[in-house]
């Protein structure tokens, strides 16, 4: 049976879309919106920002993360900044030019009438967030400041020093305490979700377990949001908060979820490299950096000295010279594979040759040590911290990391999956970044998602689907629940020789190796063909220690893993199934003849949305074709 | 480097915990200290038991979840730095260190270093926000604010939360993170509205998840990842009492 994605995107321009649905949209009357109860799984910018306002209309919420706060939701990380169409700076920046710097950053495999309204509604996020008292950064005259940010040729950035993400999250974080204190949202945190469940087709409820004791809960409900996060740890070592993972989504795919385009994964180019195998994680340096900073290596290879002791004219500012006008400011997949290219030819610097220069000397030359340390006085200070370096008297080194996944969840316009009632926004959907997404702009998505967006298209559902919820003792929710038990049993009995976290390493290292910056044929084959063995060997050869009645991180951990066990499989297959280089995804039989990504519109301008058929089978492939009405598709140039 | 751990092992809140000595050898300096405690945890499994467990997530000093009290100091011996983000070039060949839990009442006890902040969430849910409902709100430059005060709010507003302030002080007095929200909000236009009932609420609220009194010695200032300052206490001081009287005025 061939099932036909609808993406239900209304009729009508692509600028007068969002207006149209809201003008024709199903409304649900205020004094029936507390008879509706709905789970919002996640608290980060987009679980918060939907439980607050989901609360503040009335409805009957029950948020959920694993942290011991809502507050330290993996969003809390974020560095650099959230755009937004205001124009303030009078630069020729608009609504239009953001979409389309998105769609094109995106390397056209976007939904055109997503990112148009996600464009619209990026002003709207800037007014709510100054009225809720988030501390941006301003100039003397009292106005908000901007900077510009990786893909972009304007100042659209807003941003809070290099904790833009921190003081968005305790704003949506306050405004969910305020209805946790009006008792609209009920929080549950240190509260794990390992299951959902679907009754009749539609998304009703789900299993949780409590973090601190152990036991395991079912939840029932009227519609489940999903808003919790990307999948980077994948590869083990990520920018990522230890605790990301898919359980959540994968969960859904495995209950019939379409899981959309996996394969786009990003890598940021600005990470502090690797020092040893002890590594847990890797950290970030905020792309802002790239507006002062120049990037280098030296044109030799296998020069060892000193970066301060290479002349001028044997350096290589390989952006600058490969893309003039964009420059150090080249989109992210770019700089990163480019890094990976100059790596390659063995102009790599520091320990273990995958390193680049992040130079700022010139510019503490042009604006003075002061200006620098103003504007990135904290990074410089964690930089030293970790490094031991000082990058006010020598240059960074900087090499790139997996960051963010674009891929999730296939939703249509409303946000809403294939499964009616289960909602998914965030990081944790596929929607509007296609293939690569551009700075300053995931902070954008999760909260236009969860405060502008979902709290409206959910009331269609609910005005249309009047099916109520279900007692915890139906047959689907004993059997989910019981599934998640024996689950937990499993782990626990294994008793193996291994730890999780050795499995953990194995895997990223295989995705890193096969599935990361450039992949191709050979060795997507070669992940697929070990990732079942790993998996066999886990389920086989595991140690985890413990109980399943306490506190366990052990055990949480464990059950992460084996998701991502699964889930590699998908992302590899996808990799291997799109034959055709995009964004995040460049596959080496792919590139045109200067080694930039060469895309295959003809037959790849879809979005594919995986179906799952059991453990042992392929997943079957659903195509959403991406059809462009206001923008022409063209070959991405950041020359 | 080769290092002695003495370790505060506790089941859970109604077991009672102690001390316990583990090698902790080959440590690269490049490690943090949290790494170090990985490498441990995982010779720990391979021996069959169970792994310490504490909290953490972005390993980068802002989600707050880490916390840990090293050789009697709250988040170790670096000023302005989380215990994710101390290395262990701070420490030398042959050290012995001493890792505990926060110790404060309203911080119980769940596993080992793992301990119970929702006192913390409780405290913001009775007033550390500006009551406003998602819509409406005006043009984000309609109310201009000076560069110094939205700087004044932001040094405020860093606060992770991680209750390092609370576990320094001899009192477990949580001051130092209800002032940080205070000022924060109080130092903005959009904040000073409701202050007077924001101020009463949280300190009342304070006080009664059983936090204690601030006695002025400035142990929570010290031991702050975010440096948050005591002028915040001082000006949620005056808030307090500036709020009590209109009370009792009006
Ligand atoms: C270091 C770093 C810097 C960044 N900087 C920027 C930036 O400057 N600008 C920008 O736009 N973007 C930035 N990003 C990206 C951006 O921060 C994230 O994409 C975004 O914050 C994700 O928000 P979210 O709400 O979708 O998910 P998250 O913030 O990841 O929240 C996920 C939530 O889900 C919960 N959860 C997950 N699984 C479960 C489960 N099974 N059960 C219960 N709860 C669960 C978690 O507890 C958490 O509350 C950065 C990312 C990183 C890593
Ligand atoms: S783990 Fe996040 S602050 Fe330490």
């Amino acid at each position: 049976m061939k099932i036909v994605l609808d993406s239900k995107i209304p009729s009508g321009t692509v600028a007068t879309k969002w207006t149209k649905y809201r003008q024709e949209m199903k409304l649900v009357n205020p004094a029936n919106k507390r008879k509706f109860e709905i789970i919002v799984v996640g608290s980060g910018l987009a679980g918060a920002s939907a439980a607050a306002t989901l609360g503040e209309l009335g409805y009957n919420v029950k948020c959920f993360c694993f942290q011991d706060s809502p507050r330290r939701a993996h969003s809390i990380a974020a560095q650099g900044g959230i755009n937004a169409a205001k124009n303030y700076r009078n630069d020729g920046d608009s609504i239009y030019r953001l979409f389309y710097d998105t769609i094109k950053g995106g390397d056209f495999r976007a939904r055109e009438a997503n990112v148009h309204r996600l464009a619209e509604v990026s002003v709207n996020i800037i007014d709510q967030c100054v009225a809720q008292g988030v501390p941006f950064a301003r100039e003397y005259g009292g106005l908000l400041d901007n900077r510009s940010f990786g893909g972009a040729q304007v100042s659209r950035t807003f941003y809070a020093r290099g904790q833009t993400g921190q003081q968005l999250l305790l704003g949506a974080y306050q405004a969910l305490s305020r209805q946790i204190h009006d008792g609209t949202v009920k929080m549950f945190s240190r509260t794990e979700m390992l299951d959902i469940v679907i009754i009749d087709g539609h998304a009703k409820g789900i299993i949780t377990r409590d973090l601190v004791t152990g036991k395991t809960e079912t939840h029932s409900a009227d519609a489940v949001v999903l808003a919790t996060g990307g999948y980077s740890p994948v590869f083990f070592l990520s920018t990522n908060a230890k605790g990301c993972n898919v359980t959540a989504t994968f969960r859904a795919f495995k209950k019939g979820a379409y899981f959309a385009n996996p394969c786009y994964t990003q890598i940021h180019p600005t990470c502090i490299p690797q020092s040893g195998d002890h590594q847990s994680k890797l950290t970030l340096m905020s792309e802002s950096l790239r507006n002062d900073g120049r990037v280098w290596v030296p044109k030799k290879p296998g020069d060892t000295r000193h970066p301060n002791d290479i002349p001028e004219n044997e350096r290589d500012y390989y952006l600058e010279r490969m893309y003039p006008s964009y420059g150090n400011l080249a989109p992210r997949d770019i700089a990163s594979r480019a890094a990976k290219k100059v790596c390659d030819e063995g102009r790599g610097i520091g320990p273990n040759g995958r390193g680049v220069y992040l130079d700022f000397s010139d510019s503490i030359k042009r604006l003075g040590r002061d200006k620098i340390e103003e504007r990135y006085g904290n990074l410089f200070e964690m930089y030293e911290r970790i490094t031991g370096e000082n990058a006010y008297e020598q240059p960074m080194r900087i090499y790139p990391a997996p960051h963010y996944t674009m891929g999730g969840s296939w939703v249509d316009y409303e946000l809403m999956s294939n499964i009616p009632g289960l909602f998914v926004i965030g990081e944790a959907n596929f929607s509007d970044h296609g293939a690569n997404r551009l700075g300053a702009s995931a902070l954008m998505q999760g909260l236009a998602d969860g405060y502008f967006i979902l709290p409206q298209t959910i009331a269609g559902y609910f005005a249309t689907h009047r099916n109520g919820r279900y007692s915890s003792d139906h047959p689907e929710f004993r059997k989910a629940h019981e599934d998640v038990r024996a689950r937990i049993n499993k782990l626990l009995s294994i008793n193996g020789k291994r730890t999780v976290t050795e499995f953990h390493r194995e895997l990223g290292k295989l995705m890193w190796d096969d599935v990361g910056m450039a992949r191709n044929r050979a060795g997507l084959q070669h992940a697929l063909q070990r990732l079942p063995e790993i998996r066999e060997e886990f389920w086989g050869n595991v140690n985890v220690l413990g109980s399943g009645d306490e506190f366990n991180s052990a055990l949480e951990y464990a059950g992460r893993v084996a998701d991502f066990l699964e889930f590699a499989e998908l992302l590899a297959f996808d990799a291997l199934h799109r034959e055709e280089s995009c964004g995040g995804h460049f596959r080496e039989e792919y590139q045109t003849e200067d080694g930039e990504a060469l895309r295959n519109d003809g037959q790849f301008a879809y979005v594919a949305a995986w179906e799952y058929k059991g453990m042992d089978q392929f997943p079957v492939l659903h195509k959403e074709p991406l059809i462009y009405e206001e923008v022409k598709m063209t070959q991405r140039s950041y020359k | 480097m080769n290092l002695t751990l003495r370790v505060w092992r506790q089941k859970n809140a109604d077991t009672p915990g102690k001390f316990v000595e583990y090698r902790a050898n080959n440590i690269s300096p490049d490690m943090s200290f949290l790494e170090m405690l990985d490498v441990v945890n995982e010779e720990l499994i391979k021996r069959g038991e169970e792994q310490i467990a504490f909290d953490h997530d972005c390993r980068e000093g802002i989600c707050g979840s880490c916390g840990l009290v090293i050789n009697g100091r709250a988040h170790g011996p670096l000023a302005a730095t989380t215990t994710c983000q101390l290395h262990m070039r701070t420490f030398k060949d042959g050290d012995t260190i001493a890792v505990e839990p926060w110790r404060a009442r309203p911080f119980p006890v769940i596993k080992d270093l793992v301990v119970d902040r929702n006192a913390f969430d409780r405290i913001i849910q009775s007033g550390g926000y500006i009551s406003v409902s998602t819509g409406g709100a005006p043009d984000g430059n309609a109310i201009p604010i000076p560069k110094d005060d939205a700087d004044k709010a932001m040094d405020a507003a860093q606060c992770i939360g991680c209750g390092a302030c609370v576990a320094a002080c001899k009192n477990a007095s949580a001051m130092l993170f209800v002032a940080a929200k205070v000022s924060h909000l109080s130092l903005l236009p959009q904040g000073k509205i409701e202050q007077d009932r924001r101020v009463l609420n949280m300190v009342t609220r304070m006080d009664e998840e059983g936090f204690g009194n601030c006695t002025n010695i400035g142990s929570c200032e010290a031991v702050c990842p975010k440096q948050i300052t005591l002028d915040n206490i001082a000006r949620m001081n005056r808030l307090y009492m500036e709020a009590l009287f209109k009370g009792i005025l009006s």
